[in-house]
């Protein structure tokens, strides 16, 4: 339990997580090989897991491959768009699920309407989407934390709303008949009713946007990031232009977040504004924050756990018999309910990343700095002795 | 299209009017809670919701034949703003010490105490749609719930064009009653003194005496409270509610908080009054459809020009 500052504690979280902590720890001294033969080993599990065995375990109600694709996977495209904006550049975007939407209305329109072919309209609905990022993102990153959650919040509704009252892109009906991608016979996917070969396509699709991530993480463009998150102001100071990178971050988020819209749309054929709630948004925050924001691994596991959990038990029968009701209704309760126990008991996530977890326990962020911080009468000692 | 600005200019206003009080005392709850402790409670529109509900358990177990008037009228009326104001201001208490209070502990993060936020929210909501509002109503908890009407829309006083109505008037009226009470006890009272004392420095507070814990609680029963005032008011002037009203409604008044400098309670004020007049008129052009874009477009602007909003922050600079 080195370095993460608690002691003592008989959490049972906390000791999953101290587990989660050494595989990170070993993550970090593995030589090249090693870590060669876990990529190659989660690739092969990649490839693998649409298999009927495993998903007869985890997916009894739905065919597995299709919540392979959505919700799972779509999911966690999304996560690590967001980990680009909030767990890497520290901005707090509550409208993320705006460029799912740029992303998958521009295929829908150019393709239903104009004709165009899938693979250009999705390149042309990730165009779009950095565009409106930075469109958002000019005006608004001058603004910090708070205002520019409800900022992005308000960006999110707008974009819902519009395309809820633009007949052009047919309002609350919505966009049917959107085509599939372009069939690839040279590597065996034709893409039609099937949803297997859209769950390829979406594992190449994160398998990309992983290796694009994580370049960036280490490159300079990620250490400036890193020092805005840490400290806005600092980093200005030492002559990092912090606006031009925030403004990189919201696009870089907001192409990715397009490309999962593009995706999405040509699988599920038919969208319309009820696609993209702010629920959504919600829901991949939460995923991004509950895996532990910052950190790659961590944020898939949140989006996976997120995403399967309530189709998991959408078919379990004797919680059907106990409750009444089909399980699904009862998740988006369970789901607040986890995230306010979480926030609670792991603010720092399920797997953060080394920095991140440091950041939290010196407790000066935010909040902490308000209130209740300062040693009181009726301070707990124990939590003000672990800092 | 000029003709139809000048020929619904005045009803807009009066409407705007309507909306913005309502919004106002929604924000008062925003703005005190995030004066204090830097946090926005996202939950608070499910504390406004709480106070529909509440409003119209009591309206429907009145249930009167016909519209109120006179003493009747008044009685019913305060009747339900004081139940509404008790049980969202608990609600609020409860939200903070299950929610915010271990975070607060912890010196957590601002992004973790707003997803914190968000779960909470989340979680009242689908406590209502599932269990709580079938349990109360009978009927099926997704569905729009509506209430008896309780006021006569007797016009009183035409402006132009523009009808003046009782139910106007009420809400107006209280709306502003509740916030000058409230500017009163955070500017006149020994708790108020603690609550702006907090804001401007919580260490310094400490240090003379104020217990923060205590201050926390009050802010958010207070916030709560009126919150609850505006759930009432809102179910006495659109007769219906659904588990998910607070949404939009307390997103529009986090704006009009936003708008008016947040962490100043004049500003929620006039912020909540700017924001339904602009929206109102706004839809004369667009549509009332457009409503909510003009309302975070207007929000976005502002925050362009204007960070700190029109009044600017202000619930530490002892003016609150």
């Amino acid at each position: 339990m080195k370095g993460n500052g608690v002691t003592g504690n008989a959490n049972p979280l906390r000791r999953v997580g101290a587990l989660f902590d050494g595989a990170r720890d070993w993550w970090e001294r593995a030589k090249t090989w090693q870590r060669f033969v876990v990529y190659i080993g989660a690739l092969v599990f990649a490839l693998i897991l649409p298999a009927p065995w495993i998903g007869s375990f985890m997916s009894p109600g739905a065919d597995w491959t299709t919540v392979l694709i959505y919700p799972i996977g779509t999911y966690m495209l999304l996560a690590i768009g967001l980990n680009v904006v909030v767990g890497q550049a520290g901005l707090l975007d509550l409208g993320f699920v705006a460029f799912f939407a740029i992303g998958g209305y521009t295929l829908a329109y150019f393709a239903t309407e104009h004709g165009w072919s899938y693979w250009p309209t999705v390149v042309f609905g990730i165009f779009l989407a950095a565009v409106s990022g930075v469109i958002l993102g000019a005006p608004t990153l001058r603004l910090r934390g708070d205002y520019l959650a409800i900022v992005t919040l308000g960006f999110g509704e707008i974009i819902r709303i519009t395309a809820n009252n633009t007949d052009e892109i047919g309002g609350a009906r919505g966009i049917p008949n959107i085509p599939h991608p372009t069939d690839m016979p040279a590597i065996g996917l034709d893409f039609g009713v099937l949803p297997a070969p859209y769950y390829y396509l979406m594992v190449a699709a994160i398998v990309v946007v992983i290796v694009f991530s994580v370049r960036l993480q280490k490159s300079r463009v990620g250490r400036a990031w890193a020092a805005i998150r840490e400290d806005e102001d600092a980093a200005e100071l030492m002559g990092v232009p912090t606006f031009k990178f925030k403004l990189l971050a919201f696009a870089i988020g907001a192409m990715i977040g397009g490309l999962a819209g593009g995706i999405y749309a040509g699988k599920a054929v038919f969208i319309e504004p009820g696609t993209f709630p702010f629920i959504l948004s919600a829901t991949i925050l939460a995923a991004v924050v509950l895996g532990g924001a910052g950190n790659l691994p961590g944020v898939m596991l949140g989006a996976f756990v997120i995403a399967w959990l309530p189709e998991r038990f959408r078919e379990v029968e004797w919680l059907k018999d106990a409750l009444g009701k089909d399980p699904a209704e009862y998740r988006i309760l369970l789901f607040g309910g986890v995230l306010v126990l979480m926030m609670a008991l792991r603010p720092e996530g399920l797997l953060p990343s080394r920095r991140r977890k440091a950041e939290l326990h010196e407790g000066t962020g935010g909040m902490g700095a308000m209130g209740a911080e300062v040693a009181g009468p009726d301070t707990d000692v124990s939590t003000e002795a672990a800092k | 299209m000029l003709d139809d600005f000048l020929n619904q200019f005045l009803p807009s206003t009066v409407g705007g009017l309507v909306f913005g009080s309502i919004y106002a005392l929604i924000a008062l709850g925003y703005t005190m809670v995030y004066g204090v402790l830097r946090l926005i409670n996202f939950a608070h529109s499910e504390i406004f919701m709480i106070g529909t509900f509440t409003s119209l358990v009591v309206i429907t177990a009145i249930a009167p034949a016909s519209p109120l008037t006179g003493i009747a009228l008044f009685g019913v009326m305060l009747l339900i703003i004081v139940a509404s104001a008790a049980i969202s201001g608990g609600a609020a208490m409860l939200l903070e010490v299950v929610a915010y209070r271990p975070l607060r502990r912890k010196g957590a993060t601002r992004l973790t105490a707003l997803i914190s936020a968000i779960g909470a929210s989340l979680f009242l909501q689908e406590l209502f749609a599932l269990v709580i509002i079938p349990w109360l109503t009978g009927n099926a908890g997704r569905n729009q719930q509506s209430a008896p009407r309780i006021v006569d829309r007797d016009t009183v006083f035409t402006i132009g064009n523009a009808a003046v109505r009782t139910d106007h008037i009420i809400v107006v009226v209280a709306a502003v009653i509740m916030m000058i009470a409230l500017d009163r006890l955070v500017n006149k009272t020994k708790i108020g003194r603690g609550i702006r004392a907090t804001a401007q420095d919580p260490e310094a507070a400490v240090l003379m005496g104020v217990s923060i814990d205590n201050i926390v609680r009050v802010t958010f029963l207070l916030g709560g409270a009126m919150a609850g005032v505006a759930g009432a008011l809102y179910l006495m002037e659109f007769e219906n509610t659904v588990f998910n009203v607070g949404f939009v409604l307390g997103i529009k008044a986090f704006t009009a908080a936003v708008l008016g400098g947040i962490g100043n309670l004049r500003g929620a004020l006039l912020g909540g009054i700017v924001l339904g007049l602009i929206e109102n008129w706004g839809a004369i052009f667009l549509g009332s459809e457009w409503k909510d874009v003009i309302a975070f477009t207007v929000l976005v602007v502002v925050l362009m020009f204007r960070p700190t909003g029109i009044l600017g922050e202000s619930l530490q600079k002892a003016r609150a």
